[in-house]
């Protein structure tokens, strides 16, 4: 079978690793020097490349990768400091203060905020549920889904 | 009058297997996901940049959408990939093509440039078939 290739298909798949090494190893100290060497890349044009794909510099991506990992990490109940060296941060307040200018509300806000969204989920799931596809479903004819599990 | 589409409804023939699809391979962000009794769930997610716009995956299963007979039925047609659900966009065609094919994602088309953009279409774990596209 041939290779579908495509311009500069070299460019992207150097690029594409330096993107997924970073999803997979955001929580670890990363220096961008590193990647943009292992790309093989001057640091100025893996930036600008990187920048062209996805829209952010590595560092902008990166911090956005954790942010985004918090968010879910802080939707299961894990608490601001495990949160915070889990991602990767060293320091609770500029984890804390980046969370909050990006997001609009603090991490302890955001859990506790999530943490009542997910308690409404489970105790009244229909809530969420546009009546057209629980009838469909057959989902309305029973009054508890509590019940449902015992 | 008619503001948005808020829903879409995508018929997968295994849920969790969708959710890996669609939140690991794709990337896309778990909306909403409610028990609904034993082995039932409303399951949604959303692209990461449309969070307002949920895509249900919804199981073909025996009930009151479908009868056995239908439910088989509609299993095989999703599975020969007889069902196009939409076009998704992407800001560089070329790299999203990349790594959603490092990450095991079968394309039907690769990346083309037609007179509207550059255009491929890839297929998801069931075998529903989405145009991915990159305007000019």
């Amino acid at each position: 079978m041939v290779e579908f290739v495509y311009p500069k298909v070299y460019l992207y798949r150097r690029i594409v690793q330096a993107k997924l090494y970073m999803d997979q190893h955001y929580m670890e100290p990363i220096d961008l020097n590193n990647i943009a060497d292992e790309a093989l890349f001057s640091k100025f044009h893996f930036i600008r490349l990187f920048k062209k794909s996805y829209g952010k510099t590595p560092h902008q991506y990166l911090t956005a990768v954790r942010l985004e990992k918090a968010k879910l990490l802080l939707q299961t109940g894990a608490s601001v400091i495990e949160v915070c060296f889990s991602i990767g941060f060293e320091s609770i307040s500029s984890f804390t203060g980046l969370f909050k200018t990006t997001l609009g509300v603090t991490p302890s806000a955001y859990r506790l905020q999530q943490t009542r969204i997910l308690e409404e989920v489970q105790a009244v799931p229909l809530k969420f549920v546009p009546n057209c596809f629980a009838e469909a479903k057959g989902w309305t004819k029973k009054s508890n889904f509590q019940e449902a599990h015992i | 009058m008619i503001n948005k589409l808020s829903h879409v409804s995508v018929f997968v023939l295994d849920q969790d297997s969708a959710f890996n699809f669609y939140v690991n391979k794709l990337g896309f962000r778990v909306h909403t996901d409610a028990p609904m009794g034993p082995g039932t769930r409303w399951l949604t997610v959303c692209p990461p940049h449309q969070p307002e716009l949920e895509i249900s995956l919804m199981p073909i299963a025996e009930g009151m959408m479908f009868t056995k007979e239908s439910a088989e039925q509609m299993r095989t047609l999703v599975r020969q990939g007889t069902f196009g659900f939409g076009v998704f966009e992407c800001a560089d065609i070329y790299a999203t093509y990349e790594e959603l094919k490092s990450k095991g994602v079968e394309f039907k088309k690769e990346p083309k440039k037609e007179f509207y953009g550059i255009e491929a279409l890839f297929k998801d774990d069931s075998g529903n078939w989405f145009s991915l596209g990159q305007k000019p």
